[in-house]
């Protein structure tokens, strides 16, 4: 489904800002993944994300989703085949765009725009019907503008849009971190649920190690811009989170010392 | 003074056009585009020297759309695909658009005294001027606010409105913003050189000069009608523009009628514009100046 390999990127080459992000990814999803992507500030996990749907281009090695290289595709043709859901809520809908204006939009991705209405009557009713089933009652204010939502609201609506049409790949980028921890359960909980009733490949970026264990079929840790764990199957279901942090010492040479993902043990 | 009044009338508007233009840029894409100083005289030059050289007054409209279309399109294209900051993309080609405007014109001034305008004809029907410029505006603006409506109800429509309102989120949706943002920026130019054109047409002449202060007497109009009608839904945004314009020119006459000179108007718009867009500090200082008082007493 998802093929790379050689991925390399830096930030502000040749100034003193110079940051390696990615030093040769390697890194292969079958159909029907759902990846965790753990690691410390820097690791790369964004920056992974952000190479996959075209933010920046980038330095080194190829990207292949399905049958076709995506490497040098303009970020928004790669929309086509991409879903996402980005860590800051704002970043996700257009604020000052109703509801449905702004599922609408999801629903047109990849479509070349038209001069044909925006939204359809029959457009109103199938996105009543799965705003419903987000249970957050949403289905009652369609016009209502998406600033006006929640954040947790927010999160869960730019969910449905990446995935009102099925996307190739799901890409989750810390989606839940800004969220408080009850909200962020129940964003997660909803993901979970998307995810498998579409049977999408995902990855899911976290700095939370049991979110990270409990969801998904298979974990990769990242380092340095390196992958430097890749745990699947019945290993990562047996998988403890002491179990992780020894890991990581061991592979990395060094202790986890990062506080936040430790915090969220 | 009621002429005074009605001229203030005729007069918004024309201008209405102008803030409509503008509320492209400014409020849906999110860009204060300094281009329309220079389409603004580019479109009343392109009228004027078409006129003046016996082409029919309607048509040179047209061609004034045409002319602020790709005075948009060089901004696009400064700030898209060659990465100039928006302000600065707008200011280049507003330079730019000068010795453009020199070249149509052959002149600094082109006047249009004793030839027909698209006022005439209404005039013939026996109507003053004003209330020829008047009725011929009341129809434009009806039909720009009407194309601009379902214009920005489309797919493309809305994607333009997405780009200016989240660009990340849009490319994320598939949307081109690079394209959205040249579509929208020629859209709010053509309408700017088709107002210049019905300005140079009102006044009788087309000069160099005439573009200055455009986009701030714009964005007053801009600013008043969100004063008077709120942030309603689109149509409403649309028809508080056009209200918005003649009320800054009622004032304006309002002005001047209790004497101030004439010369000192810019810096009076300029001076309101600035206090009007400040007006979110000062609410905000008002505030904790209140609670302060409060906790006192």
């Amino acid at each position: 489904m998802l093929k790379i390999t050689g991925l390399e990127k830096t930030f502000e080459a040749g100034t003193i800002n110079e940051k390696k992000a990615l030093c040769g990814i390697d890194l292969t999803l079958s159909e029907g993944d759902f990846v965790t992507v753990i690691g410390g500030n820097g690791a790369g996990k964004s920056t992974l994300l952000n190479a996959i749907a075209g933010v920046f281009p980038i330095d080194q090695g190829h990207i292949f989703l399905g049958d076709q290289e995506i490497t040098r595709l303009p970020e928004h043709k790669r929309a086509r085949l991409l879903g996402r859901v980005f860590q800051d809520p704002m970043m996700g809908t257009a604020a000052d765009m109703g509801l449905q204006e702004n599922l609408a939009l999801a629903y047109r991705r990849g479509q070349h725009r038209t001069l044909k209405w925006g939204i359809t009557k029959m457009e109103r009713a199938f996105f009543r019907e799965q705003l419903l089933q987000l249970e957050l009652g949403l289905e009652h204010r369609m016009a209502t503008k998406a600033g006006l939502l929640s954040g947790g609201q927010r999160q869960a609506l730019t969910l449905l849009m990446a995935t009102l049409k099925k996307p190739n790949l799901l890409l989750l980028d810390e989606h839940t971190a800004a969220l408080d921890p009850k909200t962020a359960a129940k964003v997660l909980e909803l993901s979970d649920k998307i995810i498998a009733e579409h049977h999408l490949t995902a990855m899911m970026v976290t700095h939370n190690m049991r979110d990270a264990i409990r969801h998904g079929n298979r974990l990769i840790m990242m380092d340095g811009g390196r992958i430097i764990l890749d745990i699947s199957g019945e290993e990562k279901k047996r998988l403890t989170v002491e179990e992780l942090l020894e890991r990581f010492q061991q592979v990395s040479g060094a202790g986890m010392d990062n506080d936040r993902m430790l915090l969220s043990k | 003074m009621l002429q005074d009044f009605i001229g203030a009338v005729s007069l918004g508007l024309i201008w209405a056009v102008m803030a409509i233009a503008i509320y492209i840029t400014y409020k849906i894409l999110d860009i204060a585009d300094m281009t329309v100083e220079g389409s603004l005289t580019m479109g009343a030059a392109i009228s004027a020297i078409c006129i003046s050289n016996g082409m029919n007054p309607y048509l040179t409209l047209i061609l004034a759309f045409c002319g602020g279309l790709c005075a948009g399109l060089a901004t696009g294209f400064f700030h898209t695909i060659l990465k100039i900051p928006a302000l600065l993309s707008g200011i280049l080609t507003m330079l730019a658009l000068y010795s453009v405007n020199l070249r149509i014109m052959g002149k600094a001034n082109v006047s249009l005294l004793k030839m027909d305008t698209v006022f005439t004809p209404f005039e013939n029907l026996g109507l003053s001027k004003n209330f020829a410029v008047i009725a011929v505006m009341l129809i434009i603006v009806s039909i720009l606010i009407a194309a601009l409506y379902w214009f920005f109800g489309t797919e493309l429509g809305c994607a333009i409105r997405a780009t200016g309102n989240n660009r990340k989120m849009a490319r994320a949706q598939g949307i081109n913003t690079r394209f959205m943002t040249i579509i929208a920026l020629m859209l709010s130019n053509g309408l700017v050189g088709l107002g210049g054109a019905l300005i140079a047409q009102n006044q009788s002449f087309a000069d160099m000069s005439m573009g200055i202060g455009s986009i701030v007497i714009a964005l007053a109009s801009l600013i008043i009608g969100e004063v008077l009608l709120g942030k309603g839904n689109f149509f409403v945004r649309l028809i508080s523009l056009v209200f918005g314009a003649i009320i800054y020119r009622i004032i304006i006459a309002f002005v001047l009628w209790l004497g101030m000179p004439s010369n000192d108007l810019r810096l009076f718009t300029a001076l309101t514009v600035a206090v009007a867009l400040a007006l979110p500090v000062f609410r905000g200082y008002f505030r904790t100046l209140k609670n302060s008082f409060r906790k006192e007493v």
